[in-house]
């Protein structure tokens, strides 16, 4: 697993679409053009939609990853300020 | 200002625009928005403004709720029939969403008195229902360069189009001065179709969202037309060359509010 710099994280475990991806996009938009934002997200629709609604939106999806407790590591880099 | 997961819900649909994002959806809560006319073309665009989160809006109007009202000011009940339309307007507004202060003004607009009501707002909606509200608002939002948008509507017809400072017409330069009176009919002579109000007050809201968020492009230097019963809508070009206009012109003529006389009949009792 690559090492990233991540300058801030978020955990949207706890809500459903379209929050998840709401409070990902509120989190990035507090940081900078090429800060690194950890995001810890539940299987199923998270998984799908989040990354690519990321995608959509100019940024950079670096990493999606398996944790031990069946919740998904996506690391996203922001693009644009 | 964070947001709660409360309201991260409630403007999801919002947020998650991309032309509004997070950092809209704050300006839109910091945002001042004054509504002139609590009425057909009001009632819609409060409604929209406080379920968008406009931190804070004004409403204007020396009316109290008639039952003749409520064919189109959907922002007002058959209970409220008898209540300042500010007071129904206000109650209405808080009910959908109590993140948003609702001042109310229950009065009418006049050369006295306007300056100070926009003052302390950053877009103005003209929603009133008379010629000489309509050049006193654009005279009062020139002078004090403030943002507007204009609409009219009568009948199965509505209009609009948007001032900003520096960036085009007002609408004095289109319409130069009211019509004679009487010359005209006023809706409550003509009638209108209630949706209208819907339409072109929704509309107004529209624009006044996108002015705070800063999305896409406002109606400056157009007027938009629409005829619903032939469904059709214009996007007239309006001329560019503001220079002579005798409110925002090079050298205006009117330097001062005029109260223009209203025809009769729109006088109250």
């Amino acid at each position: 697993m690559a090492e990233f710099n991540i300058t801030d994280s978020v955990d949207i475990t706890d809500v459903n679409c379209p929050i998840t991806f709401v409070k990902t996009k509120v989190a990035l938009e507090e940081l900078d053009d090429g800060d690194i934002l950890e995001v810890r997200l539940n299987d199923g629709e998270p998984v799908q939609n989040v990354p690519r609604s990321l995608k959509e939106e100019g940024h950079k999806v670096l990493e999606l990853t398996q944790n031990d407790d069946g919740t998904y590591r996506l690391i996203v880099q922001k693009v644009g300020d | 200002m964070a947001f709660t997961n409360e309201q991260l819900e409630r403007y999801s649909r919002h947020i998650i625009l991309k032309e509004v994002g997070a950092k809209g959806q704050k300006k839109l809560s910091q945002a001042k928005v004054l509504i002139i006319g609590a009425g057909g073309l009001g009632a819609p665009a409060a409604l929209y403004l406080a379920a968008a989160g406009v931190g804070t809006i004004g409403i204007v109007d020396a009316d109290e709720v008639d039952l003749s009202n409520l064919q189109r000011q959907v922002i007002h009940a058959t209970a409220d029939i008898g209540k300042p339309k500010v007071q129904s307007a206000k109650e209405t507004m808080e009910a959908i969403n109590p993140d948003v202060t609702v001042n109310t003004y229950h009065t009418f607009v006049t050369s006295e008195n306007v300056l100070d009501l926009i003052k302390d707002y950053d877009f103005i909606l003209d929603g009133t229902d008379n010629f000489p509200a309509k050049f006193l608002i654009n005279d009062a939002c020139v002078m004090a360069k403030k943002p507007f948008s204009h609409a009219g509507i009568i009948r199965f017809k509505g209009q609009l189009m948007t001032y900003v400072p520096g960036q085009g017409p007002c609408y004095r330069c289109v319409f130069k001065n009211p019509p004679p009176k009487d010359a005209v009919p006023t809706c409550k002579q003509a009638g209108v179709i209630g949706a209208m109000g819907g339409v072109i007050g929704s509309l107004q809201a529209m624009e006044a969202v996108k002015y705070i968020v800063g999305a896409g492009d406002l109606l400056t230097g157009y007027l938009l037309t629409f005829d619903a019963l032939k469904m059709e809508w214009h996007k007239i070009k309006l001329p560019s060359d503001t220079s002579k206009c005798a409110v925002c012109g090079d050298h205006p003529t009117i330097t001062e509010l005029v109260d223009y006389e209203q025809a009769e009949c729109d006088m109250k009792k």
